[in-house]
């Protein structure tokens, strides 16, 4: 299977603090890999060097076998991302929006893609809408529809359900599996909600302090850490052996 | 470059312009402020003073110069700060687009910016105060010009500053203008400053753009020198300034201001 994220001994230091120490990990494609870790374990860190938005210390980045720092344009046509933290421009429409970005990655027929995610995200209704007025459950959806805009071939997930109700969250879910399934695409999911990991990734990466401190399929961790589940996992890990053992 | 990547930057401001009655009123309002209130201080001195009595719109014309370097240089920034504003700015750096097509759509989007606010205003000169701004003939376009390209190169060094320092760089995105306002000589002619002052305004393309309007309107004659000047030292501080954006988007890149910008 080939290796859609190939990402090998990076390191991220800020002057003497070392965000990220060293890590190597791969996706392949047609997989989900989950990036787990408590606040300040380098998760945001480590997507940020994924997107090109920070300069590893040291270490390389293969992006369907393309060096990242020697082919950023081919590779961020390849990749995008969604995250709670950033926003489409609130004044304009859902469709101005989409159109921007359309051009921005130069796709070839913008209204039959708008029209292909506006169904499957269920946003046809709302393209006339200003974004700036959606409610959190919508903007998802259509800050979904942007970062499936460009065929993206991976996808970076930051939090990608937090803050929606159960019934959006399930939908944004089962979304995002249907939509792996038919175009084999690469995911990292970067997540704090523990069932949506289990019920989406092959397997996970637990981070702390920089680290990857323990990796596996969910089912497999749990087992081997002797929990209930992984949010008992992760507290473990994330807390320290002590704590529990 | 691609031009369907800059026509798509280009895209998002026009959107943005088109769909707010209060924002195109904004780039029309100030300007038509500034111009008339210049105009009437303009008539003031032209009756009062001898120094303005061959040229009534000298001050005037001088006002309308400076307000499009303003307008270009303000409306660089505003589009720069818009991206940060709607914390838009980490999906404009994810997208597969060069840090030049940035820019040129940015230089595009200002000029039109500044156009907006501006042409109205100068059409309000003719019939309110008998001054149009064409009397300086072919070389307005070259004073334009060079305006437009040290207003661009302004809002370069401080997007470049913004990059590199984050939001908090945000003021002097506000006063670079009031800074260099003073070394520009552009409502009085440069022995009006200290010596000194006058050594730094000497490096400033501004002052030879702003004496040329003066001795076209005034003397009634063309120094093809100042001209010159003035677009040796634009040159000069373009080049910088696309450098300085470079290598503050590059520090961005090591320090993590980019994935980090937003109010």
């Amino acid at each position: 299977m080939n290796n859609l994220i190939e990402v090998k001994h990076i390191k991220k230091n800020y002057g003497k603090k070392e965000a990220v120490k060293g890590i190597s990990f791969s996706v392949e494609e047609n997989e989900i890999l989950g990036l787990l870790g408590p606040n300040g374990s380098g998760k945001t860190t480590t997507i940020g060097m994924l997107l090109g938005l920070l300069k590893p210390t040291s270490g390389k980045i293969f992006i369907n076998n393309l060096k990242l720092e020697e082919n950023r344009i081919e590779i961020l046509e390849m990749i995008n991302f969604i995250s709670p933290y950033i926003e489409l421009p609130k004044k304009l429409t859902v469709r101005q929006n989409l159109c921007v970005y359309a051009k921005l990655y130069k796709v070839k027929d913008i209204k039959d893609r708008i029209e292909y995610l506006s169904e499957k995200l269920r946003i046809g209704e709302l393209l006339d809408s200003v974004t700036g007025e959606l409610s959190s459950g919508q903007k998802n959806r259509v800050s979904l529809a942007k970062a499936l805009i460009n065929e993206p071939r991976v996808l970076l997930l930051d939090e990608p359900t937090a803050s929606l109700d159960p019934e959006v969250g399930d939908f944004v879910r089962t979304f995002l599996e249907e939509y792996k399934k038919e175009k084999k695409i690469s995911i990292l999911l970067a997540s704090h909600n523990m069932n949506e990991v289990t019920r989406l990734c092959k397997s996970v990466l637990m981070m702390k302090d920089g680290e990857i401190i323990d990796q596996g399929k969910p089912e497999d961790l749990i087992t081997k850490h002797g929990r209930a589940n992984l949010e008992e996992v992760f507290l473990k890990l994330s807390r320290g052996k002590s704590e529990f053992n | 470059m691609s031009l369907t990547r800059i026509y798509g930057l280009f895209l998002r401001h026009f959107y943005l312009i088109t769909r707010s009655f209060p924002r195109i009123l904004d780039l029309v309002y100030w300007p038509t402020i500034q111009i008339t209130l210049w105009g009437f201080i303009s008539n003031f001195f032209a009756t009062h003073t001898t120094y303005y009595n061959n040229a009534v719109g000298v001050i005037l014309t001088c006002a309308i110069l400076y307000d499009f370097l303003f307008r270009t240089s303000i409306g660089f920034n505003m589009l720069f700060l818009e991206e940060i504003w709607s914390r838009n700015f980490t999906n404009l750096f994810i997208a597969p687009i060069r840090i030049g097509e940035i820019l040129t759509s940015l230089v595009i989007t200002a000029l039109i910016r500044s156009l907006i606010g501006l042409v109205p205003a100068i059409l309000l000169t003719s019939p309110l105060f008998g001054i149009s701004i064409l009397d300086l003939g072919i070389f307005l376009f070259f004073l334009f010009l060079s305006l437009y390209i040290f207003g661009i190169t302004l809002g370069i060094l401080v997007s470049a500053g913004l990059l590199r320092f984050g939001p908090s760089f945000e003021n002097i995105a506000w006063s670079t203008m009031f800074l260099l306002a003073p070394f520009g000589c552009i409502y009085y002619p440069i022995e009006t400053l200290p010596e000194i002052f006058q050594k730094i305004a000497y490096v400033l393309p501004l002052v030879y753009i702003f004496e040329e309007a003066r001795n076209i309107l005034i003397n009634q004659t063309v120094s093809i020198e100042n001209v010159y000047y003035a677009f040796i030292w634009n040159a000069l501080y373009f080049s910088i300034s696309i450098i300085l954006f470079y290598y503050s988007f590059n520090a961005a890149k090591n320090k993590g201001t980019l994935i980090n910008m937003g109010e």
